[in-house]
């Protein structure tokens, strides 16, 4: 499907969503309570069928949070960017390991450098950082280590 | 070390020049005598020329420091001329570690591992930025080692970002002159003063 004909089907399944245009892929701004029932939809219709998560991030922007999706579909060659603003100060979302498996360790990754909270998650532990790195969120802009970090 | 006489034909003379090179180097006097040869020498300056020669570096990159290694290792460049002759998969077989890109805080203790496991005499050649200061993650970095000479000593430091394979190649000839002379490389620089 070309980009116009992805926004008109993704609108049809949520009227709510926003969409920013002009790169690559089409941008999709999602609130977060949307965000599991649309990722339901959007893996198991059949003329979308994202099979594929292929980049989950989040991004720090000092005032908020936004979580990052990439999709991609194997069978009908279509990327979309899934975007959904985060409060900062109470980072809550919840978990798509069930429905693409790959995003439990992405999202282990996210919780350990950003600190979001994926609700549901079946294991939500640190990553990569070890024993002592809980709540401390290295990858937030206001992140402070006197030990290791010198500032610029 | 017996000297065997060439005659004085065309073959020969190469040959003759290819040993002249050979013993140029060698850390003694050879008086040649009938039937064979005469060595004068320190057993130390032997052992440190043999040392120099046979540097088996360990199979060590952690960033993209290890791809001008694998180019040093590789056909154009071809450290095995220099007796680096091939990069061993263990360090119980290694002579030298070239640290070769980033160490980070959880790599920290492996490298030291890694250094601890070498059999003595051990040496160690910081290549690139990363390796020397942290480099370009000096600043603003929870996770990384600012230099890996922090971790374990360093004989030799390579600049660059990273380093060509020329620069590396100075560094590795450096340490064997440093093995060499047995002295260590502030000695070596006051000595050339």
């Amino acid at each position: 499907m070309q980009n116009e004909e992805l926004k008109a089907k993704i609108t049809e399944l949520l009227s709510a969503a926003t969409f920013e245009e002009g790169g690559e892929w089409l941008n999709i701004n999602v609130e977060p309570a949307d965000w599991l029932p649309l990722a339901q939809q959007l893996r198991n219709d059949a003329s979308l069928y994202f099979d594929y998560l292929f980049c989950l991030t989040c991004i720090d922007w000092k005032t908020h949070l936004t979580m990052v999706y990439h999709l991609s579909s194997t069978k009908h060659r279509h990327n979309i960017v899934i975007k959904s603003k985060l409060d900062r100060n109470k980072p809550e979302i919840q978990t798509v390991s069930q429905v693409w498996k790959t995003a439990e360790f992405h999202e282990r990754e996210v919780y350990e450098m950003f600190g979001v909270n994926f609700l549901n998650h079946p294991d939500l532990r640190l990553l990569i950082l070890p024993d002592g790195w809980e709540g401390k969120n290295p990858l937030r802009k206001d992140f402070e280590d006197p030990i290791n970090m010198i500032k610029l | 070390m017996p000297i065997r006489k060439a005659p004085l034909n065309g073959y020969n003379i190469v040959r003759m020049t290819a040993q002249k090179n050979t013993t140029k180097d060698f850390p003694g006097q050879i008086h040649e005598t009938p039937g064979g040869g005469i060595v004068l020498s320190k057993l130390d300056d032997v052992i440190n020329w043999a040392r120099s020669n046979s540097l088996w570096p360990l199979t060590f990159a952690t960033s993209c420091c290890g791809i001008e290694y694998m180019s040093v290792a590789g056909a154009k460049y071809d450290f095995s001329r220099f007796g680096f002759e091939v990069a061993r998969a263990t360090p119980r077989q290694a002579d030298v570690i070239i640290i070769a890109g980033t160490i980070v805080n959880k790599m920290a203790p492996v490298l030291k591992r890694l250094y601890d496991q070498m059999a003595d005499p051990k040496y160690v050649i910081a290549m690139g930025a990363c390796a020397i200061s942290g480099g370009p993650f000096f600043y603003n970095t929870y996770s990384v080692v600012k230099g890996a000479d922090h971790v374990i000593p360093v004989d030799v430091y390579v600049a660059g970002c990273p380093p060509r394979p020329e620069a590396l190649m100075h560094a590795l000839i450096t340490l064997q002159q440093k093995i060499k002379s047995g002295l260590t490389r502030e000695q070596i620089r006051t000595a050339k003063d």
